[in-house]
């Protein structure tokens, strides 16, 4: 990077001694020359972003610090990769990409006033950022407002869909609908208990949950249960679990909850080598905290596992490991976190501008083929075609792939029949 | 809800029911314990006694890091190891935080809060920088982990058990030391009346930096003893500070029975509230009753005559 850097510093000086000395006119162009792919800054950038003959600037927009630095760091290490490799790649129309990095502290409003600054004062041409849905809700109205892209990398609740945001994670038909068709399917479920952490995500992702296991699966919802975020005791819910003895227990509990809820579950007896439970909150990041044995056996749905066996992510986690530490994980939001440069940079070249008019109306048909999780492509709704994958947490704390869908999942972030 | 069960099945629901009871009632008691020797025997309203907690678990995670690396022929047993550890390292900070903060701000009560607040922060950031942002595992030996068969319904989480024995071994001990010993003597009378205590010749300053220390170190135990059933993270002490609070005003602050009283009544509510209806309506309801019981007895459920 700071070759480029240095050449770019350079070459007005050198334009100067050559112009003062050439002879020949054409001996001017060389400097440029050395741009020769890269088309003309006014063509490409006609709004005013922070645009550069040789730079682009873009945002990364992630909690540091605070209760979710724990859940984003992932995400933030996954976006500089790709830009790192991007970068190293030639950059994005002959231009490298320079980030600035802002801290949304956990908190919702810092997330929105940083998200302003970036697109104000800094001007960037993107934003990869957000993790939780309320930090996105924050920061919707601001992108919004000053025109800016925003990539958002987590699974979510879905309801959602804006020209300025390109959701990189699944909505929530994408990733539950599949992995309860199989586990329906593969164990026989007829009953269910869901549990989860009460906010949006987990009481949105559980409605349509039991309205697919109701009217399509024919089963029955034993128990919903939500628990206040943070809480740290579930032996009365374990106790009503083995009381309903439900077929699969399906959880949506996050953040310390997590890891309380497994080891308490383990504790109380319930061998998830034999009651099946279906999670869509847990990764190779939670099962850090969690433990390995602490939740082997437990089904994850998802649509990217650290263990995947394909070419590109063969490339992909150990390009991460190299350049964060050999102990690193890999889960499914950091994944599609890694995703939020590549596609942009994918649509600035289809659209051949950085203007985000012309980016929010490319994005629909932009493919990856690089992407760790197989190739995907984005869809009229901005949000991606994806597979749905199930995955058994193994003692190590990695999954083994169960089942893949045969095919790319549409997106659907406005499902009817499940509001 | 009980028609579809047979009466065997409600018998050990109701006998797991329980256990789930004393089992959060031992992890109020012991989250509380140090916070309410900090609160009732000192008057500071220490924000930090979740990040003293953390501490422990912390140190708790490095020491199983290594007996696995060094000595894991030990390592059944490193867990007692790890929470003596943890009441030193927890107790030290404790005792270097009283020396550098809050021995001057004992004459203003409100600005230990934010004070200690600040330090909360300020550990937090300490933790996220040195053991990095996500969470860590703890790894627990073997015989930790489980549950004990007692029937085919009814089975006894060993964890609990274990929180339950710690429980009663420390509140025995803090019990000793305060209402036994001479030291505990002397922190009783300086508690009721600090500048008669000084005449006496009690070295108060001495006194109240053990106190603190103390507290912290029961802390930091606790800490140590909740990686088996919680998250140890940077801002895993959040979790623990609302509810070891709630137990220690609703039990009124100068009371060690208070405490205990106070706990156990939170608790089995909690739990039963929790078995019949949702996780979270069971906590508004528990906090409900909680602020109706306060505004009626604004001490707490045991005060102190404390001379003012």
């Amino acid at each position: 990077m700071s070759d480029e850097a240095n050449k770019g510093l350079l070459s007005p000086l050198r334009r100067k001694l050559l112009m003062g000395m050439a002879a020949v006119p054409a001996m001017t162009m060389l400097p440029r020359a050395s741009f020769a792919q890269a088309p003309a800054t006014s063509a490409v950038n006609t709004t005013g972003l922070a645009v550069t003959d040789t730079e682009v600037t873009v945002g990364i927009l992630h909690s540091a610090t605070g209760t979710m630095a724990i859940s984003e760091t992932g995400s933030i290490e996954a976006e500089k990769l790709a830009i790192e490799q991007i970068n190293a790649a030639g950059g994005v129309l002959g231009r490298k990409i320079k980030f600035i990095q802002e801290d949304g502290a956990s908190d919702w409003p810092t997330f929105a006033e940083k998200a302003k600054k970036l697109l104000v004062n800094d001007k960037v041409a993107a934003i990869m950022g957000c993790w939780t849905s309320a930090s996105r809700k924050a920061v919707l109205p601001v992108v919004e407002q000053y025109n800016g892209m925003l990539y958002y990398p987590t699974f979510y609740e879905g309801l959602e869909q804006s020209k300025n945001v390109i959701y990189t994670g699944q909505e929530a038909t994408q990733q539950i609908l599949a992995g309860l068709n199989w586990i329906a399917k593969e164990k026989g479920a007829k009953t269910f208990f869901f549990i989860g952490s009460d906010y949006i995500w987990p009481r949105t992702s559980n409605k349509i949950a039991r309205k697919h296991v109701e009217n399509v699966l024919k089963g029955k919802v034993v128990g919903e249960e939500y628990y206040p975020l943070g809480n740290t005791q579930f032996n009365s819910v374990i106790n009503k679990i083995k009381l309903t003895k439900p077929d699969v227990i399906f959880t949506d509990v996050v953040g310390g909850s997590n890891v309380a809820f497994y080891k308490q579950l383990k504790a109380a007896g319930i061998d998830l080598a034999k009651q099946a439970l279906l999670t869509i909150s847990v990764t190779e990041d939670e099962i850090d905290g969690i433990g390995g044995e602490n939740i082997a056996g437990a089904y994850a749905c998802m649509k990217y596992f650290q263990s995947l066996d394909n070419p590109n992510n063969k490339a992909f986690v150990p390009a991460f490991k190299k350049m964060w530490g050999e102990k690193t994980v890999i889960g499914d939001v950091t994944q599609a976190a890694y995703l939020g440069p590549w596609l942009w940079k994918l649509t600035v070249e289809k659209a051949g501008s950085f203007d985000i008019d012309k980016i929010a109306a490319a994005s629909p048909g932009v493919e990856f083929k690089g992407a760790p999780e197989g190739y995907v492509r984005i869809h009229e709704n901005h949000h991606l075609w994806s597979k749905t994958r199930v995955g058994r947490a193994k003692l190590d704390g990695q999954f083994e792939l169960i089942y893949e869908t045969a095919d790319l999942v549409e997106p659907d972030p406005f499902p009817k029949g499940y509001q | 809800m009980f028609g579809d069960y047979s009466i065997g099945d409600l018998g050990s629901i109701f006998v797991m029911q329980g256990f789930a009871g004393l089992i959060l009632f031992s992890v109020y008691v012991l989250m509380a314990l140090g916070l309410a020797i900090i609160f009732g025997q000192m008057g500071v309203i220490n924000m930090a006694h979740g990040e003293f907690m953390i501490l422990g678990a912390y140190v708790t995670w490095m020491t199983s890091n290594f007996f696995q690396s060094y000595l894991p022929s030990l390592f059944s047993g490193y867990f007692f190891l790890a929470m003596v550890l943890a009441f030193l390292a927890s107790g030290a900070l404790g005792m270097l935080v009283e020396w550098m903060l809050i021995r001057h701000l004992y004459k203003r009560p409100l600005d230990t809060l934010l004070a200690t607040w600040g330090l909360s922060l300020m550990l937090q950031q300490a933790y996220r920088s040195i053991f990095g942002a996500r969470e860590v595992g703890v790894e627990l030996p073997q015989w930790m982990l489980g549950s004990l068969h007692v029937t085919d319904a009814i089975e006894v989480p060993i964890n609990g058990v274990f929180v339950m024995g710690l429980t009663v071994l420390i509140t025995i001990g803090v019990a000793y030391i305060m209402f036994r010993s001479r030291w505990g003597r002397q922190v009783r009378a300086v508690v009721q009346n600090r500048i008669m205590a000084g005449a006496v010749g009690i070295n108060t300053a001495k006194v109240d930096r053990y106190t603190f220390a103390l507290g912290c170190g029961i802390a930091g135990v606790a800490g140590s003893a909740f990686t088996m059933i919680g998250s140890t993270g940077p801002t895993s002490g959040q979790l623990y500070i609302v509810d070891t609070f709630l137990v220690v005003v609703f039990g009124g602050a100068a009371s060690l029975l208070g405490t205990i009283a106070s706990a156990f009544s939170i608790s089995q509510t909690q739990s039963t509230l929790e078995f019949f209806m949702s996780g979270s309506m069971a906590k508004v309801l528990t906090l409900l009753a909680v602020v109706g019981i306060l505004m009626l007895r604004p001490q707490g459920l045991f005060a102190l005559k404390v001379r003012k």
